[in-house]
């Protein structure tokens, strides 16, 4: 989110609504700069790879993942990430796949997952995942098994949704951080295996 | 907290002329409450910027897509607030 896009339109509209808050009293130019500061520094699919591959090497934070999303980022120094919404960590397991989405309009950790892609905040993505999300899947190159069991999660309220994803066989031994290295944004969304 | 995990409930029907985070979609389909997830302010008052706003409990309620679409195997799970739902009797 570096480059500069002052001269496209929705630059314009979005420091009118920046304007109006601001006139309102309901925020500063300093508070919404340290709010985006705060969101884009950090914010990265990283922070959600390590909880991921953390999670493949420990049972027990396993358990606590799926437990209190929360209180197990905060384990991984990912706390204040977190601290503004209530993380909620659903597991793939052989016969049974997750995907989130946001019809309402994008809710999505944005935080542990990086700024979410385009077609997440697609009318064609919000629509068809809760309709048909076996032909979404498959269009991301996604072929499930026809018994697995698919699990879609409408964020439309507060919790926002993490997939954790089934451990590939072939990365059994691997170290934390290289299991880390495998976990892809879409792994994170449940629009890929990992 | 009204609804324990497995309570059948469905989701109101109408249409408000203000601001909901409940869906279209769920509206009048009954599902089953998996889990409550917390309190929330209800979105629908601050919207209208009734003060204070209700404060609810939010249920993640699970519907099966058959009943959604009429077709389908998979389940959608929605966060719901409690004013938007009923229990089935």
């Amino acid at each position: 989110m570096g480059q500069q896009h002052d001269d496209l339109p929705v630059a314009a509209r979005v420091r009118q609504l920046e304007e109006r808050l601001i006139a309102a009293g309901l925020a500063t130019d300093e508070e919404l700069d340290a709010v985006l500061t705060r969101l884009y520094t950090r914010a990265s699919p990283v922070n959600g790879a390590r909880m991921v591959a953390r999670g493949w090497t420990d049972p027990g934070y396993r358990e606590r993942l799926l437990a209190d999303g929360n209180a197990a980022a905060a384990e991984l120094g990912l706390g204040d990430l977190v601290s503004s919404y209530r993380l909620k960590v659903v597991a793939n397991e052989p016969g049974r796949h997750n995907m989130i989405v946001c019809t309402l309009c994008s809710c999505y950790p944005v935080s542990l997952l990086g700024p979410s892609p385009g077609w997440y905040k697609s009318l064609a993505y919000r629509s068809r995942a809760v309709r048909e999300p076996r032909a979404v899947l498959a269009e991301f190159g996604l072929r499930l098994p026809p018994g697995t069991e698919i699990a879609v999660w409408d964020a439309s309220a507060e919790s926002r949704y993490l997939v954790l994803p089934d451990r590939p066989g072939q990365a059994a031994d691997l170290p934390e951080a290289e299991l880390a290295a495998l976990v892809t944004l879409g792994g994170l969304i449940g629009t890929a295996a990992v | 907290m009204t609804f324990p995990p497995g309570t059948r409930v469905r989701a109101r029907v109408g249409d408000p002329d203000h601001h909901t985070r409940l869906p279209r979609y769920v509206r009048g389909q009954v599902g089953e409450i998996v889990e409550a997830e917390g309190v929330s302010p209800l979105p629908d008052d601050r919207a209208r910027g009734i003060a204070p706003p209700r404060i609810e409990t939010v249920y993640a309620v699970r519907f099966p897509a058959a009943a959604l679409w009429g077709t389908g195997t998979h389940t959608v799970t929605v966060d719901l607030w409690e004013s938007y739902l009923e229990e089935v009797g």
